[in-house]
């Protein structure tokens, strides 16, 4: 390619991803991504607040649609998320090793994250069954407990594992029917990016994932106070940082889900209790005749 | 009578001399009217003045009357955790709630709008649209919200739509008329400019976009030529009149940028709510959020304040 045939670069713009479309942040901000030599790998989107309930209103508008999907519909559209992911093997090697990691390194994290998916879309129609139960009560009641998507569900993906981690993350909460807004890792945010346009590609319906990038001093205390937010999931270990969103989350009774120190590449951090995380129980009470 | 009489400044104007409206010229301007950056005091102050503008409406087949009342008592007591809010303009019912509305407000200062003349199509005899104007008026409505003929207005009948909606003008009384174009109807924004002369110019308090039944309903530029029109017509006639945007403004964002446009077309002195009105559902309870996140720094959600 040398010489005047060589072709102008063709260099990917990185956005965010609200409500199944790809903008740039509103806030018109962006900070550049260095590799380890200090060289410029791309300018990433400083997500804003804004940015963060705009997320937040598309999540709660594509909640009611996504809850009441099919289980069978559900995991069908995350297995096809797996394929999608599986047709672009090269391109996310390609990132996580730009952002530091071996290719041996890149090759394992990207085959384990298609697993992964390929796991909680078989335990789509499944979970409910272990989760579920009859009670018995002493009196004239049949009553029993159902799982019920908690609702909209802010993850703070970790910092680290920037694709496996936060793919860990945002499956077990979209296969119970939860919708999400997720703050990708800020040191390696490419995959991130490039994973909504795998999520765009799989059907998966607008509004159900939200991905942001931008500095996460800066959104958490968002991710963690926003009213209209029913569960928030961190993986921070910074115990201040914990404080904050425990206090924060309090104010309308969150769920918060601590992931701290999780291995994300081992086979024990994929396990159908990350999806009961983020589910209500139901308890009904039926009459029945003695 | 004498009050209608002052109203009636006339006779059918020639249609023909309105001017054209510059379609591109104006969906550019009404564009800029959304980058306008309203910052913290400003806009919690215009967030309030969108909540004293409000018409809170109810028009569906399945009303009842204690759906109404429970749209008076939210009329009311819009958001009882932040003292001190304004309270909405106006409940706007159908005729046949028009008393139900009046004894839930008692003496709250709200006003009760009804909808007439066959709303939402208007395709009703027009005796028979006095007569319901009579009704709803006797019932106790301060004002009424009538639909023009479009099909007359569409197929040139101008004279008839004037005609039209000066009986209903008298039919009225002391009730304010406002007067329904349903732009979505008209196809261009020249007709709109059209019916909001025609409209203006046979009486009406107030002229107003849409029913809320039609797609499109109020939008930006639709607003733009009817306040244009307002404009003129004040300085032609010296008389004011007022506007009423209706359908689809469900966001207190959305509210702030019509009264961005509301203050550089017309000025202040149509920023009251007896001249300037938001025809809405779902706004009210958008701006109490807005103002909440205000007030204490986080975003709200819906399931924090009564839905109506």
């Amino acid at each position: 390619m040398a010489g005047s045939t060589s072709r102008v670069p063709v260099e990917k713009t990185y956005k965010i991803y609200i409500d199944g479309k790809f903008p740039r942040t509103e806030s018109g901000r962006f900070f550049p991504l260095e590799d380890s030599d200090g060289e410029v790998i791309a300018n990433i989107c400083r997500g804003s607040r804004k940015d963060f309930r705009n997320s937040v209103v598309a999540a709660r508008k594509a909640f009611p649609g996504w809850s009441s999907a099919s289980a069978y519909l559900r995991g069908q559209i995350i297995y096809r998320i797996a394929e999608m992911l599986e047709g672009r093997r090269e391109q996310f090697i390609a990132e996580l090793h730009l952002q530091g990691l071996s290719k041996r390194r890149a090759k394992k994290e990207v085959d384990a994250t298609i697993d992964r998916l390929i796991y909680y879309a078989g335990w789509s129609d499944k979970y409910q069954q272990v989760f579920s139960a009859v009670n018995p009560v002493s009196s004239s009641h049949f009553n029993f407990s159902v799982m019920e998507a908690t609702g909209v569900v802010s993850v703070l993906a970790p910092n680290e594992s920037s694709l496996l981690g936060l793919v860990s993350n945002i499956v077990p909460a979209i296969v119970g029917g939860n919708t999400c807004v997720v703050l990708a890792s800020e040191e390696m945010p490419l995959c991130a990016v490039s994973f909504a346009e795998v999520l765009h590609a799989a059907d998966v319906p607008g509004g159900v994932v939200n991905i942001l990038t931008g500095y996460r001093e800066e959104l958490t205390g968002q991710f963690a106070s926003h009213m209209d937010v029913n569960a928030i999931i961190y993986c921070d270990s910074d115990t201040d940082v914990a404080k904050e969103i425990e206090i924060s989350a309090a104010d309308n009774i969150k769920r918060v889900v601590n992931r701290t120190n999780t291995d994300w590449a081992q086979e024990k951090s994929q396990n159908p209790y990350l999806i009961k995380e983020t589910q209500e129980t139901k308890t009904t009470w039926h009459p029945i005749g003695s | 009578m004498s009050v209608t009489a002052i109203r009636e400044t006339g006779h059918l104007p020639d249609l023909s001399r309105v001017p054209l409206v510059d379609e591109v010229g104006v969906e550019e301007r009404s564009a800029r009217f959304q980058t306008r950056s309203i910052k913290k005091e400003s806009k919690v102050e215009a967030l309030r003045m969108v909540l004293s503008m409000i018409d809170l409406t109810t028009l569906e087949g399945q009303d009842t009357p204690g759906k109404v009342q429970q749209l008076c008592q939210k009329a009311i007591h819009l958001h009882d955790a932040m003292p001190g809010l304004p309270h909405v303009a106006a409940v706007c019912v159908y005729p046949t709630m028009v008393g139900v509305a009046k004894k839930a407000l008692g003496k709250n200062n709200i006003k009760v709008a009804s909808v007439a003349t066959a709303f939402p199509s208007g395709m009703a005899p027009r005796q028979i649209k006095l007569e319901e104007t009579r009704i709803a008026v006797d019932e106790g409505a301060d004002e009424i919200d009538m639909v023009i003929s479009r099909g007359a207005f569409l197929q040139g009948d101008y004279g008839f739509v004037f005609d039209e909606i000066a009986a209903i003008r008298e039919a009225c009384g002391d009730a304010h008329l406002k007067v329904i174009l349903e732009t979505g109807e008209l196809g261009t924004l020249d007709r709109v400019r059209r019916a909001s002369v025609l409209a203006m110019h046979a009486g009406a308090d107030f002229i107003k976009t849409s029913t809320g039944k039609i797609q499109p309903a109020a939008t930006l530029p639709v607003t733009l030529v009817m306040l244009q029109a307002i404009r003129d017509y004040f300085y032609e006639t010296g008389r004011m009149v007022g506007m009423k945007p209706a359908g689809g403004i469900s966001s207190a964002k959305l509210a702030i940028h019509y009264l961005v446009m509301l203050r550089e077309t017309l000025g202040a002195a149509w920023m009251t709510p007896a001249w300037y009105r938001f025809g809405a559902s779902s706004l009210a309870n958008d701006v109490l959020m807005q103002l909440r996140k205000q007030a204490t720094g986080i975003y709200q959600s819906a399931d924090y304040f009564s839905k109506d």
